[in-house]
């Protein structure tokens, strides 16, 4: 038995990682140079509590679920999350009105310890809050990720246990007899499968229309962000979101994981064939900067780290795709991965094992004996203490020598990115979060670049930012 | 591990105020994370360094072995630790060390911060557009070009004509690189005229004034960047839009000194960003002296390393049981955009370092009973003047004025 799973977005890695835990072959996909990349890598990294989605739509379903085992992933495969909780402000009366019926709707969806705090109270635990605050939805059980380490994590562990991963490599056909597919064809090779999986973020519509199944049509929902200084991560604890609208969660100040602080997004629908537009605009900036100074007053833009954006994949559903196709029997579709899609991957991962393939399609998976759930992330020498340190120091010393000095970053932990498969700079920036600081690799990345060449045993030249034409180097000043 | 002076950085700054301490016969820990002693002077490969110091021209490597070669007469005092980070300083004066070789703490009676300046980040310009490779810092192009021996592009447009952008645009020229222009948001170069002449009139080099970056295009290496002129808001004037097809951009913007370790510790300048020192070195916090890019961006090498010296001195007077206050407050006025140093102790004459606002043909400077005049000034070029102590007495205010004549 072999399911190959199209996308190693958070959903498609988790998906991967699920079916490691049973008897079969799994192959996971990826049109990028590495993991996480698509959809997962520029969003809010919010787990959100799971109040804001319609009753008995699918993302209600597995929103509050997924965000319960996050505790237990997080533990598993050591990446970091952080159970800030969360507020939606309200300014007037008919605003809070909405807190009401948010709050109501989180019930029925199952979203634990929801409650409505008065002025003083929101003001006492977040002080830099605009005071003109009338009320707020707290929700405790919202917390932060890094959504790309979810990924990350997810594919280090299931290699442990098995999986098969194809790295710059875009599924292009399919090959059929009668309606199954017995073949995924890519740019470089045609797999053998038995069942399709198909993850593929924002080019999911795309995929299951090769595949000729069951799609919804999926435009792009650009959302540009701020990120900024380390030094204000602490200006607010938790996630801080205005009421909600029709059409979004609307634009949010909150802590990142690393102790930043991110501002953002915002909503532009972009027509369906800019599904690569990842462009920041001046509008855009400005309407991020206008709209969290409503929420907090006094936001320092002088310590800007950088600006960036993400694209959610919207349907006029507005809702998830997920679940086994009608016409084509052996592909599976998790597509329209909107937010709160990060929060709810796990969940999807488990109802497509358990659920689609098992009940649904009827496939006898048999758990695979000697499964590893657990993974270790990668060793942050700084966090150590001074002894561990040491000991470290004197078995591998250049885990005593720091590449990334904004984010602490030593070499021993760019080299052990690379030997669990960073290929370019950013494959060490997600991996590692050097680079990621405040001087965004001025000091850095030419050390790094040669760290990259020496593991890699190649040239600098040959090195990529992110895909196969970003090159950063070219070629020797002098022979 | 103890020592009587921990000096943080061994730049220009940070080896003098090592060798003046040591001549006073103290213990010195120098601690500097790269693998050679010399900060930034060792990627300068051009010449202009030392003219005051040394009076003769010399480039920036040779400015920093002749300090490494007197670091190196000093072995007995000096501990010169190469490839060590400082990571953390505390306030019970111990420093948390990083080195392959070991990771340890060690306790300094007197602290010496010297750990220069970082550049502006593309990011923090917030330039809409793609996010490709190929945009670099000048320090980095310049790293990757002078010490890592690689080209960092074949065509190249230069954000900012600051010194450290023009010779950048000379350096690449020089390598093959094609550089397209220069574009500086200013209405006057923001260099040197000596580098506008020989770095890029002699190379044809256009010059773009009043103008800046507005987009950059490529998803993978940049393909192309957009510049339009900015009107006296530095606000871009749209229909001036121009375009270049460039794989590569440098970006000489600005530094800010390096301060974040000492968050907490002691006070910063709101103006130089840096750490506010009296003419002493001191910071607000009496054991920890700051020299250097670190308190506010120098010119010139030759008055960073004096500005080390002279911390290094106090800094070792401090260690043998001399007390100095911080003295009064100096303070930017009139057409001054900042001062350095922040405060003045009348222990010694005042060396004072400003910036003006404006270019301005003819000015008179004023600070306490202390008159003199100026011609030809640019807010790029820094204003070095010695004013004796008696002119300065009996102020519990300094204010730094220049009264356009
Ligand atoms: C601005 C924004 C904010 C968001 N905020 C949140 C939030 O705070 N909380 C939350 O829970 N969710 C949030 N989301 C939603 C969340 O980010 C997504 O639901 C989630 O990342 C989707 O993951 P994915 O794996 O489906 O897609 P992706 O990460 O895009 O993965 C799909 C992968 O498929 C690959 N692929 C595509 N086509 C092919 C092909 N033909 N062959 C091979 N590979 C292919 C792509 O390269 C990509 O890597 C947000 C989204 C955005 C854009
Ligand atoms: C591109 C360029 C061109 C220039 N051209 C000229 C010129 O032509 N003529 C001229 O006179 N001047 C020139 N200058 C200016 C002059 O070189 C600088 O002002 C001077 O060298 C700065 O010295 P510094 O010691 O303050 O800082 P740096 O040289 O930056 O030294 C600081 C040192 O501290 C180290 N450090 C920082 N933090 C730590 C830590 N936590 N632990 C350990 N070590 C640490 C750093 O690695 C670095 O080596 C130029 C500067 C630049 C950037």
């Amino acid at each position: 038995m072999r399911v190959a799973v199209i996308g190693a977005g958070v959903v498609g890695s988790l998906i991967a990682r699920e079916l490691c835990k049973y008897d079969v072959e799994v192959l996971l996909i990826e049109k990028n140079l590495d993991v996480g990349w698509g959809v997962t890598k520029a969003n809010s990294a919010i787990l959100h509590a799971g109040y804001d989605d319609p009753v008995g739509s699918v993302r209600a379903r597995f929103c509050s679920v997924g965000n319960a085992m996050y505790t237990e992933l997080s533990r598993e495969l050591d990446f970091e999350i952080k159970r800030t909780g969360s507020y939606v402000l309200a300014f007037n009366d008919e605003e809070t009105a909405v807190l009401h019926k948010l709050l109501v709707q989180g019930e029925k969806n199952g979203v634990p310890n929801l409650s409505i705090h008065d002025r003083e109270t929101i003001l006492s635990r977040e002080p830099r809050i605009n005071p003109e605050v009338k009320m707020g939805l707290w929700a405790p059980t919202a917390g932060i990720t890094e959504p790309w380490m979810v990924a990350i994590a997810a594919v280090e562990n299931a290699l442990e246990n098995g999986l098969k991963l194809f790295l710059n490599e875009e599924v292009v056909d399919f090959e059929k007899q009668g309606n199954r597919i017995v073949g995924v064809i890519t740019n470089k090779q045609v797999h053998r499968v038995d069942v399709v999986i198909n993850a593929a973020g924002l080019f999911a519509d795309e995929v299951a229309k090769l595949a000729g199944a069951e799609y919804v049509p999926l435009h792009p929902r650009k959302g540009q962000y701020i990120l900024l200084d380390k030094k204000l991560g602490n200006s607010v604890r938790s996630v801080i979101f205005p009421t909600p609208t029709e059409k979004s969660k609307g634009i949010l100040v909150l802590p990142t994981i690393d102790g930043g602080l991110l501002l953002g997004p915002t909503a532009e629908d972009l027509p369906s064939d800019r599904k690569n537009d990842l462009t920041t605009t001046n509008e855009g900036i400005q309407s991020v900067k206008d709209f969290v100074l409503k929420l907090v007053p006094e936001i320092d833009f002088s310590l800007v780290v950088k600006t960036f954006a993400g694209l959610r994949p919207e349907s006029p559903q507005k809702d998830f795709f997920i679940g086994k196709s009608e016409i084509v029997p052996n592909f599976v579709n998790a597509m329209a991965m909107r937010s709160p899609g990060l929060t709810a991957a796990p969940a999807i991962a488990k109802y497509i094992a358990e659920e689609v393939l098992q009940q649904q399609m009827r496939i006898n998976l048999t758990t695979k004996k000697g499964f590893k759930p657990e993974r270790k992330g990668i060793r942050k020498y700084a966090e150590l203490s001074l002894e561990e340190w040491q000991r470290a120091v004197k078995e591998n010393p250049s885990a005593g020598r720091m590449i990334c000095f904004c984010n602490e970053v030593t070499e021993a932990e760019i080299v052990e990115a690379i030997r669990r498969g960073a290929r370019t700079l950013d494959g060490v920036k997600f991996r590692t979060r050097a680079m990621f600081g405040r001087c965004q690799g001025d000091f850095c990345m030419s050390k790094i670049l040669k760290i990259l060449e020496r593991e890699l045993k190649t040239d600098a030249s040959q090195i990529v930012l992110k895909s196969p034409n970003s090159w950063v180097v070219d070629g020797k000043v002098r022979e | 591990m103890k020592t009587d002076v921990l000096v943080i950085g061994a730049g220009a700054a940070g080896m003098a105020a090592a060798i003046a301490a040591a001549k006073r016969n103290l213990k010195v820990v120098i601690a500097e994370r790269d693998e050679i002693t010399g900060g930034i002077l060792n990627q300068c490969i051009h010449n202009g360094f030392g003219l005051h110091y040394f009076r003769e021209e010399l480039t920036g490597p040779e400015y920093a072995e002749r300090f490494r070669e007197q670091l190196s007469r000093y072995a007995g005092a000096i501990d010169v630790l190469n490839d060590c980070h400082v990571l953390r300083l505390n306030r019970d004066r111990t420093a948390l060390l990083v080195s392959p070789k070991n990771v340890f703490e060690l306790e300094a009676k007197v602290v010496v911060y010297a750990a220069g300046a970082r550049e502006r980040p593309f990011g923090s310009l917030m330039i809409p557009g793609d996010r490709p490779s190929g945009i670099f810092t000048a320090g980095v192009a310049q790293r990757l070009m002078n010490i890592d021996n690689r080209k960092v592009g074949r065509k190249a447009l230069i954000v900012g004509s600051g010194d450290i952008g023009m010779i950048m645009a000379r350096r690449l020229t020089l390598e093959g690189i094609e550089v397209v222009g220069v574009v500086e948001r200013l209405p006057y170069p923001g260099g040197l005229l000596r580098n506008v002449i020989q770095c890029l009139k002699d190379f044809n080099i256009p010059l773009y004034l009043s103008s800046t970056v507005v987009e950059v295009k490529g998803s993978e290496r940049l393909e192309e960047v957009v510049v339009a002129s900015v009107d006296e808001q530095f606000r871009p004037i749209p229909g001036t839009e121009k375009s270049f097809k460039v794989d590569t951009l440098v970006l000489s913007v600005g530094l800010i000194p390096q301060v974040e370790m000492l968050n907490g510790l002691v006070t910063l300048d709101k103006r130089t960003r840096g750490i506010a020192c009296s003419n002493t070195g001191q910071s607000s916090n009496e054991w920890i002296f700051a020299a250097g890019n670190c308190t506010a961006v120098f010119d010139l090498v030759d008055y960073v390393t004096k500005e080390g010296e002279r911390a290094g001195e106090y800094a070792s007077r401090y260690v043998n049981g001399e007390r100095f206050s911080l003295g009064v407050p100096i303070v930017p006025g009139e057409n001054v955009m900042l001062t350095f140093p922040n405060y003045y102790n009348d222990v010694d004459d005042l060396t004072l370092y400003l910036r003006c606002k404006k270019p301005m043909e003819k000015a008179l400077l004023k600070v306490g009973g202390f008159e003199k005049t100026f011609e030809d000034l640019i807010p790029s070029e820094m204003i070095v003047v010695k004013i004796p102590k008696q002119k300065l007495s009996n102020l519990d205010r300094i204010e730094v004025k220049l009264e356009e004549v």
